[in-house]
């Protein structure tokens, strides 16, 4: 039988599905009989998900832009040395 | 990026290649894809509106200059999460100087795993609030993480890296990430169940 603190001990790999079966049989084992550790495991569970659930928000459109133009910038300085660089070639 | 993969459209190696070659549009269509969860990263470990620009464009326009040393060992976006990440930190680094941040040193963890608040949440919290309202909860929850446990759990839960990437993103080891995501997700889930716990109720509720 797991004592709460072993259990918290392996809260995470248990909620991450890598602790093996013999261990997740006595973590479900404490959780049947341990309503606190059910509850701790069942909103540290529910905190994971309503996190995963969340899409990143649209970029403000200044910032978006800025970064398009430094990106653009970039570029055009890339392309300037590559012609530099060939001097074979004339533009 | 769920539109562009049920059109078949985002192909994240072939843009890669292209983008290699010099194709403008390619690496657009990177920069589109990603650039809403690196700026949302950079913003949860930075705290800054500013630093999360700065950020945010450093960390493509490195990308698109070191583009030929990536060879594809890792996907493209654990790739650039990883610039972003160097990049972030050494803002916080800078922004804080006086205080040293200490993310690649050891972090007492030991036993810091203490749960105060036991207590059932209320059915799909996530509902009563509006998308808004939702996510300043969550992201106050973050940000009021310390930065060694904040940045882990960022990466782990809100990016979705593995554990190995994440500890190769911020220099430290397995077991490292391991002890400061437990202790991250135990504190967010104090802080939440302030706001989600089910009102005039008890532990016993699910008996």
């Amino acid at each position: 039988m797991l004592t709460c603190k072993e259990f918290l001990k392996e809260l995470n790999d248990y909620l991450d599905e890598t602790v093996d079966p013999e261990l997740r049989r006595h973590i479900e084992a404490h959780i049947t009989q341990c309503p606190n550790c059910f509850v701790i495991l069942d909103t540290t569970k529910k905190t994971i998900q309503v996190y995963k659930g969340v899409q990143p928000q649209t970029l403000p459109a200044d910032v978006q832009a800025r970064l398009m133009k430094a990106v653009e910038r970039k570029l055009a300085d890339k392309r300037a040395k590559l012609s530099v660089k060939a001097p074979g070639i004339s533009t | 990026m769920a539109a562009a993969q049920e059109a078949g459209i985002f192909d994240e190696s072939a843009l890669v290649a292209r983008a290699r070659e010099g194709d403008l549009s390619a690496f657009n269509a990177l920069v589109t894809e990603y650039s809403r969860k690196i700026y949302r990263l950079a913003k949860h470990i930075t705290q800054n509106d500013e630093d999360a620009e700065d950020v945010l464009q450093e960390t493509f326009l490195k990308a698109f200059e070191h583009l030929p040393d990536f060879h594809g060992q890792s996907k493209f976006y654990t790739w650039i999460v990883r610039i972003a990440v160097n990049e972030s930190l050494m803002k916080l680094r800078k922004r804080k100087s006086d205080r040293s941040v200490p993310l690649d040193e050891p972090v007492d963890t030991g036993d810091d795993t203490v749960v105060r608040e036991i207590a059932v949440w209320e059915e799909n919290p996530e509902q009563k609030y509006s998308r808004e309202e939702l996510g300043k909860i969550l992201d106050e929850a973050v940000d009021s993480l310390k930065p060694p446990f904040r940045t882990v759990f960022v990466l782990r839960d809100i990016e979705e890296l593995s554990t190995e990437e994440t500890a190769e993103a911020l220099g430290i080891s397995v077991p490292a990430v391991k002890s400061r995501l437990l202790r991250a997700r135990l504190q967010l889930r104090e802080k939440l169940t302030r706001q989600f716990k089910r009102k005039g109720d008890d532990v016993f509720a699910y008996m």
